[in-house]
């Protein structure tokens, strides 16, 4: 059995990696990631975990070498945030179009300028046609879980694609929580070692990485695009082993007190759990809210989602990042995008808060609740609105 | 980590009587008619032989070899323009923590990273640089053509003085390619490791044996090869050959090795011939003057005086 341990969810996310017995981490020092890594480092000087270091010069390179090693048929993990992801952004691409099932913890951060090592989702937003399966973690537990579950998916045969697992920076990869940490024999009994399909051998020569001329170019990003939407079962049937071995189940969406709800919030990431304080608040004030929360962001849960929010009259979506000449957030966007196809009649109210590391409040839950109720009884289209700003 | 030297001990040196039949890079490839960096590259990928996992940066090498009719009879691996170091350092950091855990056999396979002059001084120079201070065992082939010549012969940092490309183009206030030829066997040098070379493909089998002695050798090596290309030189195809035997001989591009930071001429040009004599075989210098050749004359005699005295230092014995 596992143990429950009182842990700084970054050096769960490092352990959980050595549960995992990856053989490569490559990365540059990005704060707030830098505690992922700094544990994986020291778990490797001490024979803790069996694995190369590879300290690279750069997140280019970090995400180059976890390419390079993956592709050899190692299994490779790395975390960055921010900039460090921006720079990666190039490879990104790459490493799926290659069906590398490399495991990337994102410690979610702004974007400058102005420099900012505060959390918001600008960092992952601006990634999101990079072909990966993304998570989004709310609490250190599922940061453990998700990880866990990523290196399950990515190397599934059936999937073969790299899985990027979101965590808030600081609010949760500086945070001190209560884990169940599994045991060496239980991780291996649901994740066994990594066999990959092809590898860089010379026993069995293949060449990877070839031009992709006119006529293949469509149909290589074709399969690449139906081999992301085709890993959504099997997504959620390694999150059904994962409740049968360990007790805890995970569902591409979740809901809180959505049965009545009239109007939903839709978050992503740790906000979640304000988000229900929030919706408790408004229940014990008689306001008939609930939250629906995404945590599987690629591939689109579309289904779930449309079941998720079938009840309620208007969603409140939350964006952590901005999309600069655009009337709405980026997840504000897609969701009226959907709506719009499924022929839904769900009024969108969308916000944007918690940019560059600020706190979002109970009582800015409320405000948001009472601006999308008048937008949505007077029927006008009500564009993105910025929350808390100081004017 | 053993030197270089004592790797060295029983080298085997290729003789034209032993040049490797195996072709791991073979029939398939779209270069251009007289293209010297694809003779350099399959002399090269004849030296390592089949035993070969190679990384190729995005340029010519990677374009005309893969366009689903691979010409690679080994593994094979392109990524992107400037990540063919740190790709490598991945296969060999993947492949050594495999070997030690027992998931994999160790069957001798040499990592070997193939790229232009743009992929290596310019846009792969960090990380470059990079792998090569983190000590992983691999070699860094950097095939040089002198400009980017993918995309349409544009200067790189690699590009000789006085070169017409066409982002260096000779006008009425200039000469073409202004500054000098950026020196990247000397920056591989300045980073320490175990070897270190230059070599032209008209030295065929001395080309073969750096090679083989990079990939013989533990720890990172880095092998600079003199590339002719026709297209974008502006030279007849057949000449490519010729041109790489004298820009040698007139001291532009000499041939030495730096063994555990010992430098080695391998090549001595005791009786060089004038550079113009090489500017000529080519029109992408036809627009100089003869000041401009006198100039380029003399930094030459200054550069190879300056070889000549690491040479020296760094063999007091000899």
């Amino acid at each position: 059995m596992g143990r429950r341990v009182g842990l700084e969810v970054s050096l769960a996310c490092a352990e959980v990696v050595g549960l995992c017995n990856a053989d490569v981490v490559a990365a540059y020092p990005i704060t707030p990631q830098t505690h992922i890594v700094e544990h994986l480092s020291e778990m490797v000087a001490d024979g803790h975990l069996d694995a190369e270091f590879v300290p690279v010069e750069s997140e280019h390179s970090a995400m180059s070498c976890c390419v390079g090693s993956s592709a050899a048929g190692a299994r490779t993990f790395t975390s960055t945030s921010s900039q460090g992801l921006a720079l990666m952004h190039e490879i990104l691409f790459i490493a799926a179009s290659l069906r590398l099932p490399i495991v990337m913890a994102v410690a979610n951060r702004s974007l400058s300028g102005p420099i900012s090592i505060w959390n918001d989702h600008s960092d992952i937003m601006a990634e999101r046609d990079i072909g990966w399966i993304q998570t989004f973690a709310e609490n250190g537990q599922e940061v453990v879980d998700l990880t866990m579950h990523a290196f399950k998916v990515a190397e599934d045969k059936r999937v073969c694609l790299p899985v990027a697992v979101n965590l808030d920076g600081f609010i949760l990869t500086h945070v001190i929580e209560p884990i169940e940490l599994p045991d060496q024999e239980e991780v291996d009994a649901y994740l066994p070692s990594f066999e990959p399909s092809q590898s860089l051998d010379t026993a069995n020569p293949i060449s990877m990485g070839i031009v992709g001329m006119p006529e293949i170019y469509t149909e290589a990003k074709k399969a690449n695009a139906v081999a992301l939407e085709e890993s959504y079962e099997v997504i959620k049937e390694h999150w059904a082993g994962l409740a049968e071995k360990f007790g805890r189940t995970y569902k591409p969406i979740e809901t809180y007190r959505t049965d009545d709800a009239d109007t939903v919030f839709v978050t992503m990431g740790s906000l979640g759990e304000t988000t229900m304080s929030a919706v408790d608040q408004m229940r014990d004030d008689g306001i008939k809210v609930g939250q629906v929360r995404i945590r599987l962001w690629r591939p689109f849960p579309v289904e779930d989602f449309m079941e998720a929010i079938a009840g309620a009259k208007t969603l409140i979506v939350i964006d952590r990042a901005l999309s600069p000449g655009l009337p709405a957030g980026p997840v504000g966007t897609e969701l009226r995008g959907l709506l719009y196809a499924k022929g839904a009649k769900q009024y969108v109210a969308n916000f944007v808060c918690g940019l560059g590391g600020r706190d979002v409040t109970r009582s800015q839950f409320v405000e948001m609740y009472q601006t999308a109720t008048k937008a949505a009884a007077s029927g006008e289209e009500m564009t993105c609105q910025m929350v808390g700003v100081k004017e | 980590m053993i030197s270089a030297a004592e790797a060295l001990k029983d080298f085997q040196k290729i003789t034209p009587k032993t040049i490797p039949l195996v072709e791991p890079f073979s029939k398939g490839h779209r270069a251009c008619q007289g293209c010297g960096e694809v003779l350099a590259l399959r002399m090269a990928a004849k030296a390592v032989g089949m035993d070969m996992i190679a990384v190729s940066a995005t340029g010519c090498m990677e374009i005309i070899s893969s366009s689903y009719q691979t010409a690679w009879e080994t593994p094979w691996i392109h990524v992107a323009f400037e990540n063919a170091a740190a790709v490598a350092s991945g296969v060999e950091a993947g492949r050594k923590a495999m070997i030690r855990k027992g998931k994999i056999k160790d069957n001798g396979s040499k990592i070997v990273a193939f790229a232009g002059d743009g992929a290596t001084a310019d846009i792969g120079l960090q990380a470059l640089s990079g792998a090569l201070e983190r000590g992983h065992d691999f070699t860094y082939i950097c095939l040089d053509n002198e400009a980017y010549m993918n995309t349409g012969i544009q200067r790189s940092s690699s590009t000789p003085f006085g070169a017409m490309t066409t982002t260096s183009p000779p006008g009425k206030v200039s000469k073409g390619q202004m500054t000098w030829k950026k020196n990247m066997p000397m920056i591989a040098a300045a980073h320490n490791i175990p070897y270190v070379a230059t070599a032209s493909p008209a030295w065929h089998v001395d080309l073969m044996n750096k090679v083989k002695k990079a990939v013989s050798i533990p720890g990172p090596a880095y092998i600079h090869i003199y590339s002719p290309c026709p297209t974008g030189w502006r030279c007849p195809p057949e000449t490519s050959i010729e041109t790489a035997r004298k820009v040698v001989q007139s001291k532009v591009f000499p041939l030495f090795e730096v063994i555990d930071g010992q430098f080695i001429l391998t090549r001595d040009i005791k009786k060089p011939i004038p550079v113009e004599e090489y500017l000529k075989t080519q029109r992408r210098f036809g627009h100089l003057k003869p000041e401009d050749v006198a100039y380029i004359q003399k930094r030459v005699d200054a550069d190879y005086d300056r070889l000549l005295k690491l040479v020296q230092a760094t063999n007091p014995e000899a």
